[in-house]
């Protein structure tokens, strides 16, 4: 047969086309399951590792601790159901659907915000795990498609991401937590050290804390809100162990109601038990007087 | 069967791919800033190489002449393609390692070189063996490459600190210029020297 003739060549390039087509399109589909559940598994690790927690069962741990919720445009949260979990952070922000995960660690309430940017290579990615404060770092995690082994892709390494922690978020309505130079920090409060030789990376880090966090601006605005709140249980607290009186009980369960309704403090709600709390205690400093 | 033992032993030393081919410095460059990836990035070309031999040595009566380096080519991203799909859904920590260097695979002319000499020409088991030892070759350049700039970059061997504090204490510090790519360039140089100086055979009259 010659193999040099040209419908030989035709016909065995067709064929080896719809073959190589079918094989591949074959093991695609039938590994496209295992595939999605790992990278739904290793989202929720690295969500977990943000939170300090590195042992134990990932999905289990995350089913026990982790809360998925979409932050509305009015600042409420709607909870996501377990089964919808998205790994796709991009696509999320890209099509305006802020997630905010809420997080119980040893009944501590934390925040986790996906972060999405670009490094020198490629995309690179993050989450960030705030106090109840909404203010104060409490851990990271760094991930990177393909920056420069021993360079860039030092972000993903514990020492970089646990430099965050206790770093401020935000001062006066900006985002201020940020990546520098190496060496070069001069506000040791909401500044980490950037690694040297993997610059762009480092940048690429900051711009995504930086333009990821600014997206959640009013959600972490309200943190005002929760301050109110326990500023408000303080002074019930007062004025319930120096009166004692019925008045304070009331105002006690409406700042639970309204802290229960939505748990992140809606702010006027809030607002609005803390004014009637301020109303009361004056009641009951008056009554005291007397 | 002594044959066999030269196809399998020459790429290791007197025809090796990297260091007088000098073939696939591309990807050289690129993963021997660290160990790990060095060794991962190697024993995945050796795999990749092998089957790709045999494939195509199984093929080569039938691949018609004109076409033979696209039909080369589709094997090897076929081959590279079903790996890396198949280690996404059962080995997913592997595949997160390998991310960017299976493309690099794909373009790896050592692969290239391997089928279009090698494997168009002979059986599958020697393009077997011949696949395994070129694979095997090219690594054994990588990891010396990479151990040689992870230990004097950043002072470690698989991550795992080697050179002892008191050494900084003296005053030591990790080279930053051989995590850079010109330095694994200037290494790989050292050893291409090393092999002409020390087999004259292999230096051009």
């Amino acid at each position: 047969m010659n193999t040099n003739s040209n419908s030989y060549t035709i016909g065995y390039a067709s064929i080896m086309v719809i073959i190589v087509a079918f094989l591949l399109a074959f093991v695609s589909s039938s590994l496209k399951e295992k595939q999605v559940e790992n990278v739904k598994l290793d989202t929720k690790k690295q969500i977990l590792s943000a939170l300090n927690i590195t042992d134990g069962d990932v999905a289990s741990n995350y089913n026990e601790m982790v809360k998925d919720f979409v932050l509305n445009a009015d600042g409420t949260l709607t909870e996501q159901s377990a089964n919808d979990f998205k790994v796709d952070y991009s696509k999320e922000i890209k099509e305006n659907r802020l997630h905010v995960f809420e997080c119980n660690v040893n009944g501590e309430k934390k925040y986790l915000f996906p972060v999405r940017g670009a490094g020198l290579w490629g995309p690179i990615w993050g989450y960030v795990a705030l106090n109840e404060d909404k203010n104060t770092v409490y851990g990271t995690y760094f991930g990177h498609e393909g920056e420069t082994p021993g360079l860039g892709a030092e972000i993903t390494k514990p020492f970089f991401s646990e430099q965050f922690k206790g770093k401020t978020v935000s001062k006066d309505g900006n985002v201020v937590l940020s990546v520098v130079k190496n060496g070069k920090v001069s506000d040791s409060s909401c500044e980490v050290d950037g690694i040297s030789g993997g610059t762009i990376t480092s940048k690429g880090v900051d711009a995504m804390l930086k333009e990821s966090l600014s997206r959640y601006k009013s959600f972490l605005a309200s943190a005002v809100a929760t301050d109110a709140n326990s500023g408000a249980t303080k002074v019930e607290a007062a004025a319930d162990s120096t009166a004692k009186c019925a008045a304070a009980k009331a105002v006690e369960a409406n700042a639970a109601q309204a802290s229960g309704k939505d748990g992140y403090g809606d702010f006027t709600a809030v607002e609005a038990a803390k004014a009637n709390v301020d109303s009361i205690h004056q009641e009951v400093k008056d009554e005291l007087k007397k | 069967m002594s044959n066999l033992k030269e196809t399998f032993l020459t790429p290791l030393g007197l025809n090796n791919p990297v260091a007088v081919q000098v073939l696939g410095i591309c990807s050289a460059l690129a993963v021997t800033a660290q160990l790990e990836p060095a060794i991962v990035m190697g024993l995945s070309v050796t795999i990749i190489l092998a089957l790709a031999n045999v494939v195509i040595s199984l093929l080569r009566n039938t691949i018609p002449n004109r076409i033979r380096i696209i039909v080369q080519l589709v094997v090897v991203a076929t081959l590279v393609t079903i790996v890396s799909e198949v280690l996404k859904a059962f080995a997913y920590e592997v595949s997160v390692a390998l991310s960017v260097y299976v493309g690099l695979i794909i373009t790896n002319c050592i692969l290239m070189g391997r089928l279009e000499a090698f494997a168009m020409a002979n059986g599958p088991l020697d393009s077997l063996i011949d696949g395994i030892g070129n694979g095997l070759g090219y690594a054994i350049i990588l990891v010396i490459v990479a151990a040689i700039r992870e230990l004097f970059g950043a002072g470690c061997l698989f991550g795992i600190q080697i050179i002892p504090d008191c050494l900084y204490e003296a005053g030591y510090m990790n080279c930053g210029l051989m995590l850079m790519p010109p330095m694994a360039l200037v290494i790989l140089g050292c050893i291409i020297w090393y092999m002409r100086a020390k087999n004259p055979e292999l230096q051009e009259k």
